[in-house]
């Protein structure tokens, strides 16, 4: 092993594949049979943090940053200069297996600046994976990038030797892919998707006759979309990503705040910051709608395009719904309690089993682990107190953000600072 | 009202059960449980020593587990936290426990019940960062070797863990805190107790004991931490938070930060 081009290979390859925020390692139930190597963890491990607080789970890198597109927002498109590099096929396999045996990772995740063609890069990414899987009998995680336009025979591969599959959909919208990465098309993301999403259910429906049918990516299928690069609105980066989870049985959407790395009149300046606050009301959302039943058109509608920055979605839309409240804990079925700002899934879980022994009061909630600062205006407990003044939105948004902090305040208050 | 009694049991987790065993068996009114070499007589209570019992110490298990599965790994999770006077909260645990009907309905706003799961969660937590936190380094007889120096004596719950995923590798963790480490020899993993005469944590010295290619890794996954990094999105509050200081001197890529 040549040491020091090694290292200089993977600094350029990790720094570029950095922008990619999937890391997720769990959901793939892969087990060690033959005395091989790894075993995959189904609730997945973060085994260190980054600086900017990030889990580093799997070795994340580029095969090449070598690339034929120009797409804007990238910053290993073929008209920017950086330096290049790209690995051969046996240094990741190198790599991946001795950071593995030291319990530095999970796996890897393995994407690529696309060289030649789509089919070409594709095919070099799949050698990667049957090479750990056959030759090195590894059963660790491993994460592939679909490129956009590889060939259906590639995508059914690659969907045998990893856990899961991913293509990067950037832009949400249609016109802001014309307008900042002219060389693709929509299609171009879709077609792989769609082939995948085929053949786990395939792969499901024949795995119930047949139960030694080979894995096809058991962990899924994910993508990301950047936020805050070509000007749409919250709207149009959730309803993409509701068509997504819809239409291609996405496990995850990702959506990472652009960070500007380039100079480019289409987009923000380098050094503008990064939108961390609104990446942050997306995933509040996207969770509202995975797991607390609500619908898309309640939370984001023509009336209300973009998501408040000052306080939560769930939060945001009870404010305008006020006529489903107070809810009485004691007796409110699931749905209803999950809809109350400040229950999380947890909480109604436990107050659920918890109200079969005896009634609620405001205690027992606060031990419970509601966050009663928002809850309390929304509900009713087995208690004589409860808030009996007729408020308008305006005056309960006021309270409750007089009476609490969050660390992105000073972004959004309208307040002078004293000491700057 | 027949006199208490301290129970006093050797330390390990069979003979906190056999203990428990003992207690039922002879109705005896328990004023404490305690470990053999930390003792302290009551004023008015007798002291009756215990005898691990491999066999008693099962039926106790199985009768646990029986009420409920959750309970008995609560048990021992909490058990091996170490946690000071824990042996008579499980004992009163367990008595409550036996007098449920099912075990499943366990009320969670008893202060007992609430504890033991809490201080089972807590372990839980630390066992799962000890799966995290673990780094080898390749010694030069081809060991795969780690130190590390959990809140909670957590080597008994991450040994399947690891043997399941390296089970190709030779592999030593020891615990330097409670002085004991597992040793997994391609087949089985045993437990082992070493000489150890320096700790190997991150020392910017090189010992002899590794190799040179280890070296090597350590620099490039330092590199690779370093270079994931997006250095306009820092934020060291949340980084401490999800890896706490405590753990820094035995991760590589903290190295320098120590």
């Amino acid at each position: 092993m040549n040491f020091e081009r090694i290292r200089e290979k993977l600094n350029i390859l990790a720094d570029a594949a950095k922008y990619d925020v999937s890391c997720a390692s769990s959901g793939s139930d892969r087990t060690n049979k033959t005395k091989g190597l790894g075993n995959a963890s189904k609730m997945g491990i973060c085994h260190s943090y980054t600086a900017d607080g990030r889990c580093v789970s799997l070795l994340k890198i580029l095969l090449t940053n070598h690339c034929i597109f120009d797409c804007a927002y990238c910053v290993t498109r073929k008209s920017n200069d950086v330096p290049r590099a790209a690995f051969k096929v046996q240094e990741v396999v190198d790599l991946t297996i001795n950071f593995y045996r030291r319990n530095y990772i999970e796996g890897l995740f393995l994407s690529s600046g696309i060289f030649k063609s789509p089919d070409h890069t594709m095919e070099r990414l799949v050698a990667v994976a049957r090479k750990l899987r056959e030759e090195e009998n590894f059963n660790g995680y491993i994460h592939l990038k679909s490129i956009p336009g590889a060939s259906d025979e590639l995508m059914y591969e690659a969907g045998l030797y990893a856990d899961r599959l991913s293509v990067n959909i950037e832009v949400p919208t249609i016109s802001g892919l014309k307008l900042l990465a002219p060389d693709k098309k929509h299609e171009d993301f879709t077609k792989p998707m769609e082939k995948v999403k085929n053949e786990i259910v395939r792969y499901k429906s024949e795995r119930k006759i047949i139960r030694s049918t080979p894995k096809y990516a058991p962990a899924g299928q994910s993508t990301q979309m950047i936020v805050g690069a070509s000007g749409e609105s919250d709207k149009d980066i959730m309803y993409s990503a509701t068509y997504y989870y819809k239409t291609f049985n996405m496990k995850r959407v990702y959506y990472s705040g652009y960070v500007p790395v380039t100079h480019d009149s289409r987009l923000p300046a380098i050094g503008s910051q990064v939108p961390m606050l609104r990446e942050n009301r997306l995933y509040q959302t996207d969770w509202l709608l995975r797991f607390y039943g609500f619908s898309i058109g309640e939370i984001l509608n023509n009336q209300h395009p973009n998501l408040d920055m000052d306080v939560d979605p769930k939060l945001s839309w009870a404010l305008r719904n006020l006529h489903h409240f107070p809810v009485n804990v004691n007796t409110a079925d699931k749905q209803l309690l999950a809809r109350i700002p400040g229950i999380g899934m947890r909480s109604v879980d436990k107050i659920v089993k918890a109200r079969k022994f005896r009634k609620l009061n405001w205690d027992h909630l606060k031990k419970i682990g509601v966050a009663l600062n928002r809850a309390q205006y929304f509900m009713v407990c087995d208690s004589r107190h409860w808030e009996r003044r007729d408020l308008d939105a305006d005056k309960i948004k006021g309270l409750i953000l007089q009476n609490s902090s969050g660390k992105f305040r000073n972004q959004y208050s309208t307040q002078l600072p004293l000491f700057n | 009202m027949n006199a208490s009694t301290t129970l006093v049991y050797d330390g390990s987790f069979n003979g906190f059960l056999t203990a428990v065993f003992v207690a039922f068996d002879e109705k005896i009114n328990v004023a404490d449980i305690q470990k053999n070499n930390q003792t302290q007589s009551g004023l008015f209570s007798d002291t009756e020593t215990v005898f691990t019992h491999v066999e008693k110490a099962k039926r106790v298990w199985n009768g646990v587990r029986n009420k409920s599965h959750n309970a008995i790994s609560n048990v021992y999770f909490a058990f091996l936290s170490e946690a000071e006077g824990v042996e008579m909260m499980l004992y009163s645990y367990i008595q409550k426990l036996m007098r449920t009907k099912n075990g499943k309905y366990l009320d969670y706003s008893d202060s007992t019940v609430l504890y033991i799961a809490q201080l089972a969660r807590k372990v839980g937590r630390e066992k799962h960062r000890m799966e995290a936190f673990v780094r080898f380094q390749l010694t030069k007889d081809d060991i795969y070797f780690a130190n590390i120096e959990p809140d909670f004596d957590v080597l008994p719950l991450i040994s399947k863990h690891f043997r399941d995923r390296y089970a190709d590798q030779k592999w030593l963790i020891y615990d330097v805190k409670r002085k004991y480490g597992i040793y997994y020899d391609l087949n089985h993993v045993e437990m082992v107790s070493l000489n150890l005469k320096d700790i190997h944590y991150n020392k910017t010295v090189k010992s002899d004991a590794f190799s040179k290619e280890e070296y090597e890794y350590q620099t490039l996954w330092n590199d690779y931490f370093k270079s994931t990094n997006i250095a306009s999105r820092i934020n060291p509050k949340l980084h401490t938070q999800h890896v706490p200081k405590r753990y820094w001197k035995y991760l590589s890529e903290k190295k320098e930060a120590v």
